[in-house]
């Protein structure tokens, strides 16, 4: 369950692209916290704001202003290594599009993270092997991306994210790519983790149906501001 | 990331595209072949060079003159010290010999005279060849054998001169030649000399008679190039004989005329010229100093060695710079085939960074990618240009064959070039990687991951 202490805070962050002569605002002095453990759903249409929003949150994008703290940190003010390192260390993020890497199996994507986070050679088979038996995939290990369902590859993506053991999980159209029954499932097997390893999730969708039944909050936005946050909790799931 | 984690990835990412990074890689080596091609020629050439003339004898001699001798016909110019020039006897030969870095100091025997052959005249210049020519290279690759002996009575003849004998020159071999020689033999007055090896001059006020020869000679080996052993030397012998048996004949020599006149070093064995051998050409130049401090005229050719050595400087590096185009043309491959893989990969590129790679990790990627390909470029490039010269060099043999002339080695691949090739292709790959490595490097991964 969600403690006091944010995991995220953003205060007045602003992100602005410039396309030819016109400025853009992506996001605009948005103000958002976000709270230890809690499950974010951040809804909007296309265009508000939400996917640049998640960017920023993990350290792929820089604001233009304002700050954004993750776990007291302002990741607005690390320079590119630093930021480097707070991805692999404090963020797992998962794709709409799954992003596996085609050319490896499941078990050399699963152990990409731990390669860049420089953990201990010995040490990885367990933790990849750990991970896929979270997604329940294990089955899979020497497999291809390929050879596998669009669910199954997000359960491998899943594990990815995981397999560094982040603070935070922030979800891109999770479920964007698949049936919806797949879909269910995936934000069931996310539910599931968060309980077992207990970490703040934002997840951006579309899917206004699944982030009730599944988030503890509603963040919605568009024009890139937070139109509104209506918290779930205490309601029937 | 960890340097093998690296290394790695990077190895995984050339083998995917195996058939480009393959194409790649041979374009490298072609340009590192034409390379060490190129170079192995230039250094097999002067080495070429400088074996044959170490095998003169040109560079490590020293020859040694009167300061009142005549050269090249003219008389040679003496400071005006006032005092008589010093005489080129045995206690300056001693002296000379206890030089350091002196191999040995010889007189020279060398006479015009006529050899009979199968009772056929020929009019031939003889010269008599020290012991230590034995092993300086000159008769490597002659047909039959050195003299056998320091007083052997027998001669090595030069092939043209041997043609001249028997259209079949290996047949000389074994056979007997006789020298006809104007031997001089002192006047009753003069004093005697006792010293055979010496070739003396016998330079006393009452002069010599002339007295014809005979010496039968055995044939023992015949030999390709004209051996020169020392400046001055037998350079247009054709018939060599050893330097002692030579001596004893005491045949009549050119300057013997221009001692008769002079009557100043009656009773001394006095030489026109003394040749000083050095332990390497490197010493000739304070050899020569000491010399002339002696009191007497020293000369070499090491200027001309210099010079030699400037030419294939310059010589190597035309040669190198027309090895390089090839390497140039090979590194834009490089830089081609990194930036495709860039856009081929963009989106992977994108994943890393979500993931956790510093810009610094993908750069070191690519950067390794670039230097694996100029790895082994490099070795299959020293492989492919080894295998050119050694091409090279056996064409030029079938040829040379052909004109009944001795094989030569034309290229020569030392270690230095092989190391500097390998060194040369990873780092020119490297410069070539440059680009590429920062272009992914500085790749944003949000518009990375949006590409399709």
């Amino acid at each position: 369950m969600p403690t006091a202490d944010p995991a995220i805070r953003l205060d007045r962050v602003s992100r602005h692209y410039t396309m030819g002569e016109t400025s853009v605002r992506a996001v605009s002095e948005l103000s958002l916290s976000v709270a230890n453990n809690e499950f974010l759903a951040l809804l909007g249409s296309s265009g508000s704001g939400k996917s640049t929003l998640l960017n920023l949150i993990a350290g792929l994008d820089r604001p233009t202003s304002g700050s954004i703290y993750a776990h007291g940190q302002n990741i607005a003010s690390l320079n590119s290594l630093d930021l480097a390192r707070y991805r692999s260390n404090t963020i797992g993020m998962i794709f709409q599009s799954f992003n596996l890497l085609p050319r490896m199996t499941l078990e050399e994507n699963i152990e990409l993270p731990l390669r860049l986070a420089e953990v201990d050679r010995a040490e990885r088979p367990a933790r990849v092997r750990e991970a896929l038996e979270r997604v329940r995939l294990t089955h899979r290990l020497g497999h291809r991306p390929t050879e596998l369902s669009g669910g199954e590859q997000q359960r491998v993506a899943i594990a990815r994210a995981l397999v560094n053991r982040p603070k935070i999980l922030l979800a891109d159209e999770p479920t964007g790519n698949l049936d919806s029954a797949t879909g269910e499932a995936i934000l069931t097997l996310l539910r599931e983790l968060q309980s077992q390893l207990g970490m703040t999730i934002v997840m951006v969708t579309h899917e206004r149906p699944l982030a009730e039944a599944f988030a503890d909050r509603l963040a919605i936005m568009g024009d890139g501001r937070l139109l509104s946050s209506t918290s779930l909790k205490g309601l029937p799931q | 990331m960890k340097p093998r984690d690296l290394t790695d990835l990077a190895l995984r990412n050339l083998r995917e595209a195996i058939l480009r990074n393959a194409l790649t890689t041979l374009g490298v080596a072609v340009g590192v072949a034409s390379l060490v091609a190129m170079l192995s020629l230039g250094v097999g050439l002067q080495q070429l060079a400088a074996k044959r003339l170490s095998q003169s004898g040109l560079f490590d001699t020293i020859l040694v003159t009167p300061k009142n001798a005549f050269r090249m016909g003219r008389p040679q110019r003496e400071p005006d010290s006032g005092k008589p020039p010093r005489v080129l006897d045995d206690d300056a030969r001693k002296e000379m010999e206890k030089l350091p870095n002196v191999i040995e100091v010889y007189p020279q025997v060398r006479f015009f005279t006529e050899v009979r052959f199968n009772n056929k005249p020929f009019a031939t210049v003889v010269a008599g060849m020290p012991d230590s020519a034995r092993n300086s290279g000159s008769f490597d690759g002659m047909q039959g054998t050195f003299f056998s002996s320091t007083t052997a009575n027998e001669a090595v003849l030069q092939i043209e001169f041997a043609k001249e004998l028997s259209e079949k020159t290996s047949s000389l071999i074994g056979q007997e030649l006789v020298l006809r020689y104007a031997e001089r033999q002192s006047l009753p007055s003069s004093a005697t000399n006792t010293d055979p090896s010496a070739n003396p001059q016998d330079a006393s006020g009452g002069g010599f008679s002339v007295v014809p020869k005979e010496l039968r000679l055995k044939i023992v080996g015949i030999v390709e190039t004209e051996p020169a052993a020392g400046y001055g030397g037998y350079g247009n012998a054709r018939l060599l004989m050893p330097l002692l048996t030579a001596s004893t004949l005491r045949a009549a020599q050119v300057n013997d005329l221009r001692d008769i006149v002079r009557d100043s070093n009656a009773g001394k064995t006095t030489y026109a010229s003394l040749s000083v051998r050095a332990k390497s050409p490197s010493q000739v130049d304070a050899l020569e100093t000491s010399i002339k401090k002696m009191g007497f005229n020293a000369f070499s050719l090491l200027d001309a060695s210099k010079s030699l050595r400037t030419f294939f400087t310059v010589f190597d590096s035309l040669l190198g710079i027309f090895g390089c185009l090839a390497l140039a043309v090979a590194t834009l491959g490089i830089v081609n085939t990194l930036v495709m893989a860039i856009l081929e990969r963009r989106r992977e590129i994108g994943v890393l960074k979500a993931l956790g790679a510093a810009d610094s990790d993908v750069q070191q990627l690519f950067f390794l990618e670039a230097g694996v390909m100029g790895f082994f470029g490099g070795i299959f490039g020293v492989l492919f240009g080894w295998l050119l010269g050694r091409a090279v060099t056996f064409g030029t043999n079938v040829y040379l064959a052909r004109q009944n002339l001795n094989p030569i080695e034309l290229s020569s691949v030392p270690w230095w070039l092989v190391v500097s090739a390998l060194v040369f292709a990873i780092l020119v790959s490297l410069a070539a990687g440059l680009y590429p490595a920062s272009r992914a490097a500085k790749l944003n991964p949000v518009d990375a991951l949006r590409y399709e």
